[in-house]
């Protein structure tokens, strides 16, 4: 380029012109792009100020992948209604919606294991607000069965302990009659990641197993003895989805919405019962007076005065933390969970959730009021 | 009885097809990449895709307008870290370096260079999200700023080293200081490796996900300003392959496409344009 | 950056003065920009901005991890069991699963790549050559969630129904391939790295092979060798140790891999011989379970996990640019 330059011709003089052009036309080409972000940059910004000025509330919220679909409804409906609050809903599991909590990084969590007052001391202040409940449900990806499958609490321990490899297995067949299993291995998927609803699943098997009590425990997390990890509800589906031969617990609103199949699963009454909205409400039915002494106390395996409930269900909550939101921020996270005690119940429903009872309801109400103690101070 | 003359042609010929074939597997895996990605992309991409919000659970249809512009500020934010201190560091390990600390310098950008991505992300988190107690666009761009420094201060170091010390030496001779001399002697004759440098860290880090799982976060929404959760396109194709929803499984392909192509387009015009260079080098 | 760009043409600038307070800015400006410390100065400071967050990072690490480092102490490292509910935490599964993933990632990239850079350098005509190298060389700018993606939907349903199902036909005598199928797992994981590291190997190897001097080769060819001959035999060990450079590149590469192989390998944190079984990786274990850590313990542990991966991708990254600075100070030197 910079070399001395000889003599040149016409053509040549022209051809080093267009270089010289098409140099500082591509010059424009970069001056332009960096004035495009710029402008990108800038406009962004603007609407940062806009949203500050117009008073739209940012909210974070994070955890359980068991409300998750109920939760995009939920917020989809709700920012219809209040288009000054935005709501993120992050599902990370409920481990992580503890933690997130617990780091003050989110204004909002939600958890299928209810905090113990051991845990609870670790955290910020905060209420635990129980927003929906619903059936934890085995599906499986076994084409060749037309009839739902049957199972006992004794076989799902047996299954997760990784005492029945295969679906072969004699102490299947005689809880199925006249469904021929193929001679493959059971597929077994557990929850990779901190889990509410590895809560509600490991604290049924604790109940009804105790080998499984002393070898493994329940937590939302737990050593699991065999089997693949999948990240979320939806990992673990996708997992049972993805393998022939697959077994795994989820929620029911992710079976249902992937047309899998559920067991039907053997209650203390001796009824192969359907994981359903209505199989969860008789379970909380049965369970009232310990959910009236403490909203946390599990509901699973309920008593054989309940033969139509459903063995394995949970409550979700919702942890709000009562100082660590702004005022604004709590009036408008208080207005959502309001909500979501009221008209989202109807949604939720629609989803395979099932509806809080009145006493819950009740009982939630006090709760939400101490998540706003600016209501107080400001008129 | 092969005799062995006969044995070692057959050998070669043998071994010299089998190069051929890895040379092939080679090119093949990037063609079959290419191609299941349009195969299943482009079906699901569509106008939606690029102007709307994520649906909720279970309604269909929706798009990642809000990934794609979230994408584009936290590659703003990361540009606006990472290549300014790459380029610079790059300058100093050229035009000024002394022996120890330049030894010390190019060490420690190997060791960041070298850094799984994941670690970038537990040390933003450390490093941002803690301290401003939010996972903010801010924090995922500090991480990919991060990763882009060691690209830069290798690409433009490089290229300015191509530069012949005659030219700077010319430049002092005619009374202009080092500085000036950089800037109007050094630089412009290295402009283009040093872009294509920027536009390669840019592409690199463009389709990173590990580094922006707890620093950007997620939002199924538009993040405003640069303080709160913000969607990507990465995070948002993992969250949608390991859903078991038919429809998102459709959208991340789709995603993943629109990805690719970005990816695929910044490389190939960043090697574009050093190609130029070296050919006009040539002339 | 813009009138750094624009040194051909200061007339044109010069043309339009800016007025008043303006002129007496720019030649503030000017006479700044005419000192020697100045540019010397600012890029000073972003390198040592550089060894800020470089020390930063490493502080971090070392810091955040202390509880974990002062409870399980290197018995991190062995221990076989994470239970986060009971504490008891130890790495040695996603260090295994790691270092094999890696192992048969490299067990299939390392005669790969070398086969197609002996190809690219040796035999094809230079001009395909380089628009193969650059076809090669953009399989390396692939994110990795791409790849974890087309592994997800494509790799392990082609692995479960065809691949595993045949090795374990043939090379079911072997513990490596017995049990359960599931299409995730180390061999998958293992599967997904070998494609994402070849582009380095292939294209470090070519570079080296590319600077051994011709008359390595045409000495061989004269005293009769084949073309494969003089490749193998005069060619390649020449470039050995670059080579070997672009082997300790990949594996730091595939060490330090995180999406791929989180959404492939299972996520079992579980020590089993079989390939066919799920497993986990550090890295898969970190972008799964930081966010949710909830104990102090926990989340220490999981550092450490992460300073055990920087500690040994370091030491590779380290090897290998000292082997590949070495053969090209060999290669340039006169033979």
């Amino acid at each position: 380029m910079n070399s001395p330059i000889p003599m040149k011709g016409r053509n040549e003089v022209q051809r080093e012109k267009d270089k010289i052009e098409k140099k500082q036309r591509g010059r424009l080409f970069w001056v332009a792009i960096f004035a495009a972000a710029l402008a990108a940059g800038c406009s962004s910004k603007t609407t940062m100020k806009k949203g500050a000025e117009s008073a739209t509330i940012q909210l974070t919220g994070a955890g359980s992948t068991f409300i998750y679909p109920a939760m995009t409804q939920w917020i989809s409906s709700y920012q219809k209604m209040h288009p000054d609050v935005r709501i993120n809903y992050q599902s990370i599991g409920s481990g992580g919606g503890i933690q997130q909590v617990k780091a003050g990084l989110v204004n909002f969590g939600a958890s299928d294991a209810a905090l113990d007052n051991m845990q609870l001391a670790a955290m910020p202040p905060l209420v635990q607000i129980p927003e929906s409940s619903g059936p934890v449900c085995l599906t499986y990806n076994l084409s060749q069965l037309k009839k739902p499958l049957r199972l006992t609490s004794q076989l799902i321990a047996d299954i997760y302990l990784g005492k029945i490899k295969n679906w072969d297995d004699p102490l299947l067949r005689p809880l199925n009659p006249g469904v021929h299993f193929p001679n493959e291995p059971i597929i077994v998927a557990h929850r990779a990641d901190g889990s509410g609803t590895t809560n509600i699943f490991t604290t049924y098997l604790s109940t009804v197993s105790p080998e499984w009590a002393k070898k493994v425990g329940h937590s939302i997390s737990v050593n699991w003895p065999v089997g693949l990890g999948g990240k979320g509800n939806e990992g673990v589906t996708g997992i049972i989805e993805e393998n022939p031969g697959g077994f795994g617990y989820v929620e029911l609103a992710y079976a249902i919405s992937n047309h899998m199949p559920v067991a039907h699963v053997e209650n203390r009454a001796g009824k192969f019962v359907a994981p359903t909205v209505a199989g969860t409400t008789a379970a909380i039915a049965a369970f009232a007076d310990s959910i009236a002494k403490d909203v946390r106390n599990p509901i699973v395996d309920p008593p054989a005065s309940a033969p139509e409930a459903y063995p394995i269900s949970g409550f979700t909550f919702l942890l709000v933390p009562t100082k660590a939101n702004s005022p604004r921020q709590a009036q408008a996270l208080a207005g959502f969970i309001r909500y979501i005690l009221t008209d989202g119940q109807q949604v939720a429903t629609k989803l395979d959730y099932a509806p809080l009872p009145e006493s819950v309801t009740q009982l939630d109400e006090k709760l939400l009021a101490q998540t706003v103690p600016a209501e107080k101070q400001t008129p | 009885m092969i005799t062995r003359h006969r044995f070692r042609k057959i050998t070669n010929a043998v071994m010299l097809t089998l190069t051929g074939l890895c040379a092939l597997v080679a090119v093949g895996a990037m063609l079959a990449i290419l191609g299941f990605l349009v195969w299943k992309g482009a079906g699901s991409l569509n106008w939606d895709f690029f102007t709307k919000l994520p649906a909720p659970v279970g309604e269909p249809g929706g798009g990642m307008a809000n990934a794609i512009v979230g994408t584009g500020k936290l590659l703003l934010i990361a540009s606006l870290i990472g290549l300014p201190i790459g380029f610079l560091s790059g300058v100093y390990l050229s035009e000024f370096g002394g022996r120890p600390m330049s030894f010390l310098i190019r060490y420690v950008t190997d060791l960041l260079s070298g850094v799984p991505s994941i670690v970038i992300g537990i040390f933003a988190y450390a490093m941002v999200v803690v301290p401003m107690k939010s996972f903010s666009t801010l924090a995922g761009g500090f991480a990919l700023g991060v990763m882009m420094i060691p690209i830069a201060v290798r690409g433009t170091e490089e290229s300015l080293r191509t530069v012949p010390p005659n030219l700077r030496e010319a430049s002092v001779a005619l009374g202009a200081s080092r500085t000036t001399t950089i800037l109007r002697v050094v630089i412009p004759a290295a402009f283009r490796g040093i872009l294509t440098a920027m536009m390669l860290a840019l592409a690199r880090v463009a389709g990173e996900t590990a580094p922006l799982l707890f620093t950007a976060f997620g939002n199924n929404d538009w993040s405003p300003g640069w303080t709160h959760p913000i969607a990507s396109l990465p995070v948002m194709i993992y969250n949608y392959a390991i859903s078991p929803f038919r429809d998102w499984h459709r959208q991340a392909w789709a995603a993943g496409l629109v990805l690719l192509v970005l990816v695929l387009l910044t490389n190939i015009a960043a090697r574009l344009l050093f190609m130029g260079r070296a050919a006009e080098a040539e002339r | 950056m813009a009138t750094a760009a624009h040194p051909a043409a200061p007339q044109v600038r010069s043309h339009a003065h800016p007025p008043g307070f303006f002129r007496s800015f720019r030649n503030r400006l000017r006479k700044l920009i005419g000192t020697d410390w100045l540019g010397y100065v600012l890029s000073l400071v972003a390198a040592v901005l550089i060894l800020a967050i470089t020390t930063a990072l490493v502080w971090q690490l070392w810091t955040q991890s202390a509880l974990s480092r002062a409870k399980f102490g290197w018995g991190f490292l062995v221990g076989r069991t994470w239970s986060p509910l009971f504490e008891h935490l130890g790495a040695l599964p996603f260090i295994y699963g790691t270092v094999v993933t890696s192992v048969i990632a490299l067990l299939i990239a390392v005669p790969l790549g070398l086969g197609a850079a002996i190809f690219l350098a040796e035999l094809a005509p230079p001009r395909a050559s380089s628009w193969l190298a650059f076809l090669i060389d953009l399989l390396a700018a692939v994110p990795s969630v791409i790849y974890g993606l087309l592994g997800i939907f494509v790799m392990v349903p082609f692995l479960r129904q065809v691949v595993d199902p045949a090795l374990k036909r043939t090379l079911g005598f072997l513990p490596l391939f017995q049990g359960p199928i599931y299409g995730v797992g180390l061999l998958a994981g293992g599967l997904v790295l070998a494609i994402m590291v070849v582009p380095f190997i292939i294209s470090v190897s070519r570079e080296v092979l590319l600077a051994v001097p011709r008359d390595q080769r045409e000495g061989a060819l004269a005293l009769g060798a084949t073309r494969w001959e003089a490749t193998w035999g005069a060619v390649v060990p020449f470039a050995r140790t670059g080579i070997y450079g672009s082997i300790f590149l990949a594996l730091a590469r595939a060490l330090g891999e995180t999406m791929a192989i989180t959404m492939v390998i299972g996520n079992d944190p579980k020590i089993r011989a079989s390939l066919f079984a799920p497993g986990a990786s550090i890295a898969a274990v970190l972008a799964n379970e930081f966010v949710e850590a909830t104990t102090p313990t926990y989340i220490s542990a999981l550092i450490e996990l992460g300073l055990v991966l920087f500690c040994l991708t370091i030491v590779l990254n380290g090897l290998a640019r000292l082997l590949i600075l070495a053969t090209s100070r060999r290669g340039g030197a006169p033979a």
